[in-house]
């Protein structure tokens, strides 16, 4: 049984293994068919990317990705695709940014209400997709995305002069938040990491704990399975529906938050978009595992940190946009080998006892 | 049979790893990107807002300053392009590997960079910084903005002393407040030269940047317009005025007026440049060549710089000839403006 279990772990990583080894291997055709060297280009990521700011960067930039990856995979294990996280986290943000623009309370106050607000919006955001889904059976693919459109509409109503924005220069922005709800820094030199990266790592844990120790957390993953089995079992299907959406959407509420609470301290024109449909890249690179999607955020802020430089170096920008998607495609193929290679070695196994057993009892005969 | 295999697998894999870990925490001891770049001048350094060199219009110009400067001064040059959907982060990456790279100066072309520049330009004290269409604070910013209203004024004279039915249009992308100089200029302009004209302005876009990318809105737009009898409208919108200047095209006597970049030239517009009047052209490559002179001299200019009619920062196009017989008038114009007998209001 130890045995297996290793094999497991081994099939495990073999996967990922084969992939970046697969991506690395079509990215240097790429790069030497663009008539650059593919070698130097990595000496410059490895050089450049490790360096101690470079670092520090990263972290911050992994954050939100990290964040949104796991709003991501809260609906993948039950086979739901909110592709809404992108809407959900930017008008949680802006309405959180609204609010705590609006008051002045002690840091202690300020901060979790700024962010209960974000969660409550995204829940909300993301709640609506869940209920016309178990009401009116609207695919939530559809409905989110449309919601992602509806939202940015909604934000740019109000994200004008005079109504619930101002003007700074050529920028339009909600009020700054008070001093009091600046997010607590941990002091790494040459420059901070967000201490928000101690909240997505909590979240990464709570994440876990809920969906692998917790009843509620089987009955996410037997629905996702197999819907008539959890149904068979007792599980109310469409509760479950809106549960993981709503959860979803109070994850992707968190997105935002390092950004506006440790960054801009405002929601502006210039507020990072399209966070959400990395998050999707980033849950299916890291398996929805709690700790591969934590690498597989990294290695997206260390890729985009790498690829300014590789422009700076003579490359074309769009390399490091490339060895992202060859990346993703590359896991995404490379878990299906693996995984119709662990059947076969199991199907062999399970074979092999069974022939095993018959020429036992085929002798247990002959002597009988 | 797969004993081996997985064996084989699995030792590459805690090689690679171990491997991985080891250069990156030898490597990382404390040394930081900044101190490892040398500080030599090495020439302009410049960052595109989205869109890049060959945007026919903002980035072109900026671009077009660096040529020159590359020519005249024999001076060197990086130019790297902004992404969609980029955050501050990326854009201070951008500003800060140029710097310690030590490109000298180093330019934001955009609003968007006045934050980054900020930010960038305190942690390279000796490297001078550049923003064009905002102004930031700091010794070592040079904020460089345009007289877009006093360009907008020329034109609103023009179209004044064009327009037969008295009837003239603006058309905005977006209604920022970068945008609404170019109307406010226009409207002055055109009310101070003909007291009976009538200017409708409108914009695309109340707030959404796609103002600037959507030419048949503006299509749109200038059809309602010519159809209550406008016939010269003046387009400050980006990409989005190509869509009105075909519609215009449609339309015998009407006259369209462009933005930024002389667009009678464009090859683009060849088909419509017999109704092009003119452009309110906003010279950043000036600009961005005053700065790179200046620092090759010695003495970087720092501090808001606007760029008005009077220096040359906007200008009013003559290509294609069509404004010739009212030159004399726009002459005057200008010369009051210089003068600082016209007061061009920045806000409608």
């Amino acid at each position: 049984m130890k045995k297996f279990d290793k094999n497991k772990l081994i099939l495990g990583l073999a996967a990922p293994v084969l992939a970046i080894v697969a991506a690395l291997v079509i990215t240097s055709i790429i790069i030497a068919a663009t008539g650059q060297d593919p070698l130097h280009a990595y000496e410059v990521m490895v050089d450049f990317g490790s360096k101690a700011d470079s670092q520090v960067w990263i972290i911050n930039k992994a954050t939100p990705y990290y964040l949104s990856a796991l709003a991501v995979a809260i609906g993948f294990r039950m086979n739901l695709f909110n592709i809404g996280v992108d809407g959900q986290y930017r008008i949680a943000a802006f309405f959180a940014a609204v609010v705590g623009g609006a008051l002045t309370l002690p840091g202690i106050v300020q901060v979790p209400v700024i962010i209960i607000v974000a969660m409550i919006v995204g829940a909300i955001w993301a709640g609506i997709a869940g209920l016309l889904k178990v009401t009116r059976g609207v695919n939530e693919v559809i409905s989110t995305i449309m919601l992602n459109a509806i939202g940015a509409s909604v934000i740019g109503y109000f994200l004008q002069d005079g109504r619930l924005a101002e003007k700074e220069g050529n920028l339009i922005h909600t009020p700054y938040l008070p001093d009091s709800a600046h997010f607590f820094e941990i002091p790494t030199t040459p420059k901070p990491i967000y201490g928000f990266v101690v909240i997505a790592a909590l979240a990464g844990v709570a994440y876990w704990f809920v969906l692998n120790r917790t009843r509620f957390g089987f009955d996410l993953r037997t629905v996702g399975r197999s819907e008539s089995a959890a149904q068979a079992s007792g599980v109310s299907v469409k509760r479950m529906v809106i549960t993981a959406m709503v959860l979803s959407g109070a994850m992707a509420g968190l997105v935002g938050m390092p950004t506006l609470l440790g960054v801009s301290y405002n929601y502006g024109t210039d507020f990072p978009v399209g966070i959400g449909f990395t998050g999707i890249a980033i849950a299916l690179l890291g398996r929805n595992n709690p700790f591969g999607m934590a690498l597989a955020a990294l290695l997206w802020g260390f890729l985009e940190r790498t690829g300014t430089q590789l422009e700076f170096e003579g490359y074309a920008q769009e390399i490091v946009g490339v060895i992202q998607g060859v990346i993703v495609l590359c896991v995404v193929i490379a878990y299906e080998i693996v995984r119709r290679y662990g059947l076969k070695v199991q199907q062999r196994k399970v074979g092999e006892e069974l022939a095993a057993q018959a020429r036992k009892s085929d002798k247990a005969e002959v002597s009988a | 049979m797969k004993g081996p295999l997985v064996r084989r697998v699995s030792t590459i894999a805690v090689a690679g790893i171990s491997t991985a870990a080891l250069a990156f925490t030898l490597t990382a001891c404390g040394e930081s990107s900044t101190e490892s770049g040398d500080a030599k001048g090495k020439g302009v350094g410049l960052a595109f807002d989205v869109g890049g060199r060959d945007d026919h219009s903002f980035n072109e110009s900026a671009a077009r300053g660096v040529d020159k400067a590359e020519k005249e001064l024999g001076v060197k040059s990086k130019m790297m392009t902004a992404k969609n959907g980029e955050t501050e982060a990326d854009r201070e990456q951008r500003l800060s590997s140029l710097a310690e790279a030590g490109y000298n100066p180093v330019i934001g072309v955009g609003f968007n960079y006045s934050k980054s520049i900020e930010k960038v330009a305190k942690e390279f004290p000796k490297t001078s910084f550049a923003v064009v269409d905002s102004v930031a604070p700091g010794k070592n910013i040079d904020s460089i903005t345009f007289g877009e209203h006093e360009g907008s004024y020329l034109a609103g004279v023009a179209a004044a002393l064009k327009s037969k039915s008295h009837k003239v249009g603006f058309i905005g992308g977006v209604n920022n407040a970068l945008i609404q100089k170019f109307q406010a200029g226009f409207e002055q302009g055109a009310k101070d030269t003909d007291s009976k004209i009538e200017v409708t302005s409108q914009y695309l876009y109340p707030n959404n940047d796609k103002g600037f990318n959507d030419p048949a809105a503006a299509k749109e737009k200038a059809k309602g317009m010519l159809d209550s009898g406008v016939d010269v409208i003046y387009t400050a919108a980006g990409l989005s005025g190509n869509g009105s200047i075909e519609a215009i095209s449609g339309q015998k006597g009407a006259w369209a007026i462009g933005v930024d970049s002389d667009q009678y030239q464009q090859p683009g517009l060849d088909k419509y440049k017999s109704s092009i009047l003119t452009s309110v052209v906003k010279n950043v490559d000036v600009a961005v060549f005053d700065l790179i002179k200046s620092v090759q001299d010695g003495k970087p200019l720092t501090g808001p710089h606007a760029y008005l009619l009077k220096d040359g920062g906007v200008s009013l196009a003559t290509s294609g000839g069509a404004i010739d017989d009212i030159k004399d008038k726009i002459a005057d114009a200008k010369k009051k403006i210089a003068d600082g007998q016209v007061k061009v209001r920045t806000t409608p």
